[in-house]
């Protein structure tokens, strides 16, 4: 936390994006979060994100709960639309939100509390039906707003800050995420930005539920010896299985890899995804071998990391309900009320 | 890259780039916070101890600082350093009872000093409290030098030399205004422990042209005119005047015509405007003061009708640029212009000038005639004589003239003890944490948004109607504090303990100028290429760690840093902190010394 400002001056060389702004102008207020926590750097990977994919801020709703995670969007993109709703409520917002104006990117953020406690029955429901939106929980494995409580995915037999050991299965957020259908998910760890930014600029391009479980050590009250959420902990059992790099507009590809440890994946909006494999047999489009592969290594004790899932067709709430083109909210009362011309053909249609 | 020696004085002392960039390596910062802070004669001390003419360079420095200055590379201007200056010197209280205490007692050496300017002075001031018996001659009848026969009172009232160099003539020295040494062989048999030369560059260049010596009356040397003016002696000039010169002399003397009766006041030069030897201040005021500045005209011939000048024949030229960038001037083959004038004043350049100093006495003498001085320890050929000022290698100005007299005082304190002039003593530092609480500095480290303010000036109808008004009427003490704010305080260094970082990149995402990395090491020139933002200024460091936990180093561009303090507030653990950074330069005394 700090009590100045953040100076307006930037770097003069500060590159610039297609719009003309800097990465400065994705910024928001101020962090009020204590020096060092993992979420700031989330937020400053999103802000990352948002610049390069050259988007206009007022085109995208940030949504969240409640928590230290939950307070972030105020710190980036301040200059989007937000929502920040009661505890464990952000996928229900959201998803009436996105209901209303489909035209929206929508940026979900939670902490492991906010959605694998109150909220588990809200995130469960979004990812199922598949709203159009990047879902990040900023997983720390406590309740840091409320003092470092073990929160649902802390891991059984990890120690708290003043002792107690956790008793407790965790919940494995990914793993449940991949079998409720999301079609784009990824882990990452807010230590590693270089894999963290095209993690995320890739999931507010996927169409249908997106989303990435990201580390973010709480250096309040989970950052000591025996956490298995401190950066030491996630430095050390970190498996990543490849690395992505996101191509907007099919820049020039540089072939300067073995056959077959790179990947190209075209996503619905036709953004390419180029994944460079690190782990030579992990198929990210094979969401059974995914899965196994995901409570194999976890039982390893190991933490894998990466684009673990994507379904490049995915599909959305919309899809499934057959909405028409034009977002609801922009619907006029002639478009509502089309008169009993129409009502009388549609009876015609029914008889 | 190697881990950065934040040890070695050199490094911090870098950062700091206006200090750095300061002849006498005056720590700016320091005074400048103790103005925002209403510490007027604090402020004034700071200054007198390094630079010794605070009022005097507060009007007339010519600021090598501000190019310098590391906000000049955030936004448009740098910091009013030297305004600042004044600020401090128009707001101090009496500070006599501040100076350094005479001793009665004396250590037995007698020191001659030749010319009463401010490299003399410098000696003079610091080799006085130390006991030194000294002697100071002047041809003038006052002390002060140039600064007092040379730059107008309009830019420096008489009253500020009083003050500034009366606190050194007050310092019990044996002074011998109006006389002017003509020997140096006789004055080394005067059994002086040591003799300083700080006579300066008196002599004005001429301009050999047809018509110069039938028009003579007419046509004047700069110098000589302007420090006629200065006595008194001068009070007038005819109304169309032509100044011949692009540097600060040629702006004074246009200036000082157009308060002596000039009307149409020309400055005219040789190349182009932009290659002017004038600081771009200078030319300012002097446009500011309808004084149209015309290029690209060498002059060719001084016209004139039965011995009465009557103007001025140029070639008009042109800059060619050869195959390899080099310029020359062409004519461009126009008729030559005829410009026409009543006075003519020379300001094409200054030199040296020895009559005085025999060449057999053990002197050695240069290419150029010029006796020949080290560079470092301003010792010539006859190893108890010294030189500093324009003495030393041509004009300058005062705040070099000032370094080199603190200088040669450390060679004279030293040769007087016996000790090796070469030896150079090491500069005092401290480098002392600034942390007060968690997001508390004991130093403002809010960044004001404020541009450069501009000095007040006085009405130019007033001002123009007497050479002795002076026209800046200096920062009042609001615009003082406001434009101190601008100040980056870039004394107060960010300092890294590897061992505490444990790369949560909280400094990173804060830093608002992009400054810090945490990456692979590599070589310096592919480092600055990898780093957040692109460190393109080679003049300015990176800061490089050892490796850290992850076999990364962190890596910072000290360029555009801020010194604002937020990566020490968003650092968990303290591995970065805020420390200031005190560098006095050591003067002579005790501490030059070995033994
Ligand atoms: C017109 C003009 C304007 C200037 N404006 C500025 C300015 O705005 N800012 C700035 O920083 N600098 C300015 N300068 C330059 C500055 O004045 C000099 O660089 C500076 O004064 C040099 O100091 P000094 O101690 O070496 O010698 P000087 O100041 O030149 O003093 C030398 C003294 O030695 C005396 N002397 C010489 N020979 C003998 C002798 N044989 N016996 C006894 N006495 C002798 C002279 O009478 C003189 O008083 C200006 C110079 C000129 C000509
Ligand atoms: C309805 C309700 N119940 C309980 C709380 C108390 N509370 C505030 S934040 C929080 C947990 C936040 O944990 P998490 O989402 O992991 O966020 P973190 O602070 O760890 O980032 C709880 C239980 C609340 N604000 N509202
Ligand atoms: S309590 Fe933990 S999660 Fe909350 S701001 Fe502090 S470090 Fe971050
Ligand atoms: S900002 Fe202040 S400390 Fe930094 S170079 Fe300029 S005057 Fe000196
Ligand atoms: S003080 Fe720290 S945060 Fe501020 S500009 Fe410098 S490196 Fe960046
Ligand atoms: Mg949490």
């Amino acid at each position: 936390m700090t009590y100045i400002p953040k100076p307006k001056l930037h770097h003069p060389q500060l590159p610039t994006n297609k719009l003309g702004f800097t990465h400065r102008d994705y910024e928001g207020s101020i962090s009020t979060l204590c020096a060092g926590c993992g979420h700031d750097s989330i937020s400053a990977a999103v802000i990352q994100a948002c610049f390069e994919l050259d988007i206009q801020p007022h085109r995208i709703a940030k949504m969240s709960g409640i928590g230290c995670s939950s307070k972030t969007p105020d710190y980036f993109l301040g200059n989007s639309h937000g929502f920040n709703s009661v505890h464990g409520r952000m996928p229900s917002v959201l998803t009436g939100a996105n209901v209303a104006n489909k035209d929206l990117i929508y940026l979900g953020v939670s902490g492991d509390g906010d959605s694998a406690s109150i909220g588990f029955g809200q995130f469960a429901h979004s990812i199922r039906r598949g709203v159009n939106m990047l879902y990040i929980v900023e997983n720390n494995g406590v309740y840091g707003l409320t003092k470092g409580q073990f929160s649902a995915t802390s891991d059984k037999g990890s120690k708290s800050k003043y002792g107690a050991i956790n008793g407790d299965s965790a919940i494995d957020m990914v793993s449940i995420a991949m079998q409720l259908g999301a079609t784009y998910v990824a882990r990452s760890f807010s230590g590693d930005k270089s894999q963290l930014v095209p993690l995320i600029k890739a999931g507010m391009s996927h169409h249908g539920a997106a989303f990435i479980d990201c580390i973010s050590p709480c250096v309040a009250f989970n950052n000591h010896v025996g956490s298995t959420k401190s950066l030491d902990y996630v430095r050390e059992h970190n498996e990543t299985v490849n690395k992505l790099d996101m191509m907007v507009d099919h820049e020039a590809i540089v072939a300067d890899y073995a056959p077959g440890t790179v990947e190209m994946v075209t996503q619905h909006d036709g953004s390419v995804l180029r994944l460079r494999k690190t782990s030579p047999h992990y198929d990210p489009s094979d969401r059974i071998q995914a899965m196994n592969y995901l409570q194999e290594r976890a039982a390893a004790g190991e933490i894998v990391t990466g684009l673990l899932y994507v379904d490049p067709e995915g599909t959305d709430l919309h899809d499934y309900l057959n909405t028409v083109d034009k977002p609801l909210n922009e619907l006029q009362t002639e478009d509502l009320v089309p008169g009993s011309e129409a009502l009388k053909k549609l009876n015609e249609s029914l008889r | 890259m190697e881990p950065t020696n934040i040890a070695a004085p050199e490094y911090f002392h870098k950062v700091v780039d206006c200090q750095w960039a300061c002849p006498a390596h005056t720590p700016v910062p320091e005074y400048i916070r103790l103005i925002a802070a209403g510490r007027y004669s604090d402020a004034y001390m700071v200054n007198w101890r390094s630079n010794v003419f605070p009022g005097i360079l507060g009007r007339t420095c010519d600021r090598p600082c501000e190019p310098a200055c590391r906000r000049g590379r955030v936004e448009k201007e740098p910091v009013a350093i030297c305004r600042l200056k004044r600020v401090a010197a128009d707001n101090k209280d009496d500070i006599r009872d501040r100076l350094p205490g005479i001793p009665v007692q004396k250590n037995g050496k007698r020191i001659a000093l030749i010319g009463a300017g401010p490299a003399s002075l410098t000696v003079a001031r610091d080799l006085a409290p130390l006991g030194y018996e000294i002697v100071l001659f002047d041809g003038d009848p006052k002390a002060g030098g140039m600064m007092r026969t040379q730059i107008p009172r309009f830019r420096l009232p008489e009253a500020v030399t009083d003050e500034e160099t009366g606190y050194i003539t007050e310092m019990g020295l044996d002074l011998r205004l109006g006389q002017r040494i003509d020997s140096l062989k006789q004055l080394l048999t005067e059994g002086y422990d040591a003799i300083f030369v700080g006579s300066g560059a008196p002599r004005g260049r001429e301009l050999e042209l047809p018509g110069r010596q039938e028009a003579a009356a007419n046509i004047h040397i700069g110098i000589d005119w302007l420090s006629s003016v200065s006595f008194g002696h001068t009070d007038k000039i005819g109304k169309r005047v032509i100044v011949l010169g692009g540097g600060n002399t040629a702006m004074d003397c246009c200036r000082t015509s157009r308060r002596l009766g000039g009307e149409e006041v020309k400055v005219i030069v040789r190349s182009g405007f932009e290659e002017m030897k004038a600081s771009p201040w200078e030319k300012e005021d002097a446009q500011h003061e309808d004084i149209p500045i015309l290029n690209m005209l060498v002059p060719k011939e001084f016209r004139h009708k039965n011995g009465k000048l009557t103007g001025v024949v140029f070639e008009k030229v042109q800059a060619v640029y050869d195959a390899k960038g080099k310029r020359s001037l062409v004519p461009t083959g126009e008729p030559d212009p005829f410009f026409e004038c009543d006075d003519v004043l020379l300001a094409v350049g200054q030199e040296n000038a020895f009559p005085w100093i025999e060449r057999d006495i053990g002197m050695d003498f240069d290419k150029w005639d010029m006796p020949a001085v080290d560079a470092v320890t301003f010792q010539s050929a006859i190893p108890n004589v010294f030189f500093g000022g324009d003495a030393a290698f041509g004009p300058k100005n005062i705040i070099w003239a000032v370094a080199h007299g603190h200088e040669a005082a450390v060679s004279i304190d030293k040769f007087c003890h016996g000790e090796d002039v070469k030896d150079r003593p090491a500069p005092d530092v401290a480098l002392i944490s600034q942390k007060m609480g968690i997001h508390e500095w004991s130093y403002d480290n809010d960044i004001s948004n404020d541009q450069r303010y501009r000095v007040p000036q006085r009405d130019k109808e007033v001002s123009l109607k007497d050479v002795r008004v002076e026209v800046e009427l200096g920062f009042d003490q609001k615009l003082g504090y406001a434009e101190a704010e601008r100040c980056l305080n870039c004394d107060v260094q960010t300092v890294f303990t590897p061992s505490l970082c444990i790369e949560c990149d909280a400094c990173v995402d804060i830093c608002p100028m992009d400054c810090i990395t945490f990456t692979a090491n590599e070589p310096e020139e592919e480092l600055r290429h990898h780093l957040q933002a692109p460190a393109n200024n080679r003049t300015q460091d990176i800061y490089v760690s050892p490796e850290l936990k992850t076999s990364r180093i962190m890596a910072k561009d000290e360029d555009v840093c801020l010194h604002c303090s937020l990566c020490a507030e968003r650092c968990p653990t303290g591995a970065w902190d805020m420390q200031k950074f005190l560098l006095d330069t050591t003067q002579a005394g005790p501490a030059c010394r070995s033994r």
